[in-house]
């Protein structure tokens, strides 16, 4: 992918990105306490995740079942033998100043996810897949509050909330195959959906529970070694993610073309500026002096429980995506839409098994359901009281002719806020669409005679008063006359009528 | 001394009650502590109320097991909630945990009562008891001499008549040299046997936590009620646990005996090679039979250890940084003086030394000629070990080549003092339980230990062979004049 600069070199951006993902598991990695979110400081602690004297770590078999579901979703190798590792390093929000982490035998390897990068203008969406590197299991730290300053650094006195200290995360490392900051983006957004599909994280950015770091360097286009990788951390949205990197691409290449060397650095994306800004220069690499933990044992995954675990997996969303296309024949955008989530997708495909035809069912959730649950925005569609057996049903009596889609749509705002059979509902209001020509035609003829003024107009070429003699039938009939059929007979009566 | 069993069977009796039992051992606390110092805390009215509650249930006719008002000292690296946990530590001055560890939990529920925590090395670092940051421990046998260590302060307080029973916890030796040093029996069991949960880590693949007693059967009792499964140890070996008094025998026909060869040679003292040779004798006249085992590997065992075992300390110590708990300096100024004084002032020498030489051996660069090197030696120990018990029951040797020292003799030099653990530490890398009997007394009256060293989770060969030994020889009968 090249840039917009003036320059007569073009560049590339090569990217990687190394994300950490809270796992929604009740209880702590290695310890009995609860990983809830927002609780007062140091009420989810124990002596173990404290790091108290004498104290052991357990592995929680549900983070061990997360990871490797993760890793499977994420078409890696699960590893038959996988270890615990010390890494070491002092800091106040470390307890025991080790993370037990995994090192050199990392619990997945060697996977691939599946981006979809949709263009806006054309309609199309293009595919590509990205490399994983490793998914590993760790623990968590706590989170220091200074006082004084908004870092350690300056602070007259620091405060440590362990509450986090030892909440299960997994790290997942991409290779650095993304060269954008729409497909780096894109990429953490589809490594959401996939852990909650998995339902083995909530994947909130404001919370947390989903930290992506970004590893990029330019080079000009047709070169093979990378250029000096710079380190941005600090993004907490998807779009933060792109427009860091854009930034960052520029400012590289600026830096190389006006002969500046790019230094190895941390640099944090500072959202209120839209810039990126030096944190840290490295100095080397830092020795964490990793070694086997020795108060757990290896991690053996058995085959069976492998093939538990593998038949366990959802369908994936770029599955479902796939699917949607090619055997529903959706559009790449409404597959993206309703595939985003997976009660949305799920929400779907019961319409469509409940009889709905794929491209109504796939309409009436991306625009009038998702319009309903944006503006109740605590609602989640499963929470909705309209059923997809329900909806599927409006659905057919739309196909039916029984009622008009403008009748549907009147009806559908009881419906969502109520339930109930749609056939009742449209029947008691009295929305039963009305498809007798006869019937029709004489109303039509009503409308003309009431009407000679527009009628007059009609004739001197203000042909657009079709549509107000259409109104004035559906004003009548409260919406429920066939508007196709009204259409046809009126047009045939004001010609014939010449 | 009184056995468990004896205690046991006045307790059932009712000609003693359990109070009468555990003021007994007070009193004798009391007066020999000035010339031993074996406690650094005595847990004097917690003591008198565990022993109220054991004699309560006896009024109340309820069965009592047999280590109920036992009187017992816990090596003061074991967690005891509600009761100071130093490590004999200036770090851990004032740490009082929160939680029991699973071995005292243990030795409550079945009863026994806790007299006081014992002195140790500083984090069970060292092998005489002198880097203890607040007192030194001494030898019953005499006063001028260390007790071992680094369980020193636990083998005195047995030896001393202070408790009939104590923990111990051993990583290179720190239970079966203490123990050879002070005339007892003392052991280590297989690692994985008895649970760590609550033991404060020194070098975590290697620590294990054992009993000494007066006798065999006393460390086959109290093993029994220590040993076994723990869901809060990853480690911790998920293995039905026998009654070990069955199989105390008095006679060894049909056991084979190895001799390591490897054991006799330079720097083992001529009188603990006479005494340790006429065991052997003795062995082979209780009906086994004795052979010559060779454990080519085994002198490496002291090189592999001190990378292994400085290394997970460096870890497993880093802890100590005043942040949550324990000392921590208060005027520093910023956080790496906070921590750096915090550790500069709450350790001593030894530990220091130790965390440095982890911290190296684990650093980039050293990772692969050290510890993975290390490693490798110690599979190659463990390797010589299984070679041999495809041959052999058990083996023996001497526990410590010497007998116990002067104090301060070597606490100058660091190396000297290492070379103590020469035939104890192997143990320690193969994971294997280990026991050390008294085998007699050099020409100054202090006690030599023979080593009993089973396969793995072979505790009933260990315990029969000592067992058997210790009923044909008097040894164990004598006790140090205080």
């Amino acid at each position: 992918m090249t840039t917009a600069t003036p320059a007569k070199t073009q560049y590339e951006a090569v990217i990687g990105l190394e994300t950490h993902c809270q796992l929604s598991t009740e209880t702590k990695i290695f310890s009995p306490s609860s990983t809830a979110f927002g609780a007062p400081p140091n009420t989810h602690i124990d002596p173990i995740c404290m790091g108290m004297p004498g104290v052991l770590p357990v592995l929680n078999q549900k983070v061990l079942e997360y990871a490797v579901k993760a890793g499977l979703a994420l078409n890696c190798q699960i590893a038959p033998y996988s270890k615990f590792d010390r890494k070491q390093y002092f800091y106040p929000d470390l307890p025991k100043n080790y993370q037990i982490s995994q090192y050199d035998l990392p619990i997945a390897e060697h996977g691939w996810l599946e981006i979809e990068l949709y263009d806006k203008a054309s309609g199309s969406a293009t595919r590509k897949r990205i490399g994983i590197t490793r998914l590993h299991m760790e623990e968590d730290a706590g989170k220091l509050v200074h006082g004084g300053s908004d870092r350690l650094a300056g602070s007259s006195y620091s405060l440590v909330d362990y509450n986090r200290a030892g909440v299960p995360l997994i790290e997942i490392v991409s290779e650095p195959d993304l060269r954008t900051g729409q497909e780096a983006a894109e990429y953490a957004q589809e490594l959401r959906r996939i852990v909650r599909y998995l339902g083995v994280s909530d994947g909130n950015m404001q919370e947390g529970s989903l930290r992506c770091d970004v590893n990029i360097s330019v080079r000009p286009v047709g070169t093979e070694t990378f250029g000096t990788k710079v380190e941005i951390k600090n993004m907490n949205s998807f779009n933060a993610i792109q427009r860091a990197i854009e930034y960052e691409i520029d400012r590289q290449i600026e830096a190389i073309e006006t002969g500046e060397k790019i230094v190895q650095e941390t640099r944090l994306w500072d959202e209120s500026s839209q810039r990126t800004i030096s944190m840290r220069v490295k100095e080397g690499s830092s020795d964490y002096r990793y070694f086997p933990e020795p108060d757990l044992g290896p991690i053996q995954v058995s085959s069976e429980q492998l093939s538990t675990w593998k038949a366990e997996l959802p369908e994936l969303p770029y599955q479902k995506r796939e699917r949607y296309e090619s055997e529903l024949g959706l559009s790449a955008y409404d597959a993206r839409v309703l595939t985003d989530d997976r009660a949305k997708a799920e929400y779907f495909e019961a319409t469509v098994a409940a009889g709905a035809p794929a491209k109504q069912a796939a309409n009436w959730i991306t625009q009038d359901l998702s319009a309903y649950l944006n503006a109740n925005s605590e609602l989640a569609i499963t929470d909705l009281k309209l059923t997809p057996a329900n909806l599927a049903e409006l659905i057919g009596l739309i196909e039916a002719g029984t009622i008009s889609n403008a009748g549907a749509k009147t009806v559908l705002p009881k419906l969502l806020e109520s339930g109930g059979s749609p056939t009742k509902l449209v029947e008691a209001e009295g929305l039963i669409q009305l498809s007798d020509a006869d019937a029709i035609g004489a109303l039509i003829d009503e409308v003309l005679a009431a009407h000679p003024k527009e009628l007059e107009q009609f004739r001197a070429g203000k042909t657009k008063m079709q549509g107000f003699f259409v109104g004035q039938v559906m004003k009548k009939t409260n919406g429920r006359a066939d508007p196709k059929l009204t259409n046809q007979i009126l047009a045939h009566k004001l010609t014939s009528a010449e | 001394m009184t056995s468990i069993r004896a205690l046991h069977q006045q307790l059932v009796k009712k000609e003693r009650s359990a109070v009468e039992i555990a003021q007994e051992a007070l009193e004798r606390i009391q007066s020999v502590e000035p010339k031993v110092h074996s406690f650094l805390h005595v847990t004097a009215e917690k003591a008198l109320e565990q022993a109220k509650q054991i004699d309560a249930k006896i009024a109340a006719g309820e069965a009592i097991g047999l280590l109920a008002g036992i009187p017992v000292g816990i090596k003061d690296n074991m967690c005891t909630q509600g009761i100071p946990t130093t490590c004999a530590s200036r770090i851990l001055q004032n740490f009082v945990p929160p939680y029991e560890s699973t071995v005292t939990q243990k030795l409550l529920d079945a009863g026994a009562v806790t007299v006081g925590k014992t002195n140790l090395d500083e984090f069970a670092m060292g092998g005489s008891t002198e880097t203890s940051a607040y007192q030194l421990t001494y030898n019953p046998w005499d006063v001028s001499r260390v007790p071992g260590g680094s369980s020193g302060g636990s083998a005195a307080a047995v030896a001393a008549g202070e408790c009939t029973v104590s923990l111990g916890s051993d990583t290179g030796g720190s239970i079966r040299q203490p123990a050879s040093f002070c005339g007892i029996v003392g052991m280590k069991p297989t690692y994985g046997l008895v649970s760590r949960y609550g033991l404060v880590a020194f070098a975590s693949s290697l620590d294990q936590i054992g009993p000494f007693s007066r006798s065999v059967e006393d460390t086959a009792i109290l093993l029994g009620a220590i040993a076994g499964h723990d869901p809060k140890d990853s480690t911790s070996l998920n293995v039905e646990i026998p009654d070990y008094t069955q199989f105390l025998k008095p006679d060894l026909k049909g056991k084979k005996i190895g001799v390591i060869k490897e054991t006799f040679g330079e720097g083992l003292d001529v009188e603990v090679g006479a005494a340790v040779e006429t065991a052997i004798q003795q062995l082979q006249s209780l009906g086994a039979e004795v052979v010559e085992i060779s454990c080519p590997r085994f002198r490496y065992g002291i090189a592999a250890y001190y990378i292994i075992a400085p290394s997970e300390a460096s870890a497993n110590l880093a802890r100590y940084d005043g942040v949550k708990y324990g000392a921590r300096i208060p005027d520093a100024d910023n956080l790496m003086e906070m921590y750096t004084r915090t550790r500069a002032e709450g350790f001593g020498a030894e530990v220091k030394r130790r965390i440095m030489i982890g911290t190296y051996t684990l650093s980039a660069g050293y990772y692969d000629a050290y510890y993975l090197k290390a490693q490798k030696v110690r599979t190659l120990i463990k390797q010589d070990f299984e070679a041999a018990f495809k041959q052999v029951d058990a083996l023996v040797c001497p526990t410590v080549p010497t007998t116990a020292f002067k104090a301060g003799d070597k606490s100058a030099d660091p190396l000297s003092m290492y070379l103590v653990d020469l035939m104890t530490i192997p143990v320690n890398l193969a994971g294997l339980p280990g026991m050390s009997v008294p085998c007699g007394f050099d020409a100054a009256g202090m006690p030599i230990g023979l080593q009993i060293i089973g396969g793995v989770l072979r505790e009933d060969n260990v315990l029969q062979v000592g067992y058997a030994y210790e009923q044909a020889t008097d040894w164990h009968t004598r006790s140090p004049k205080l």
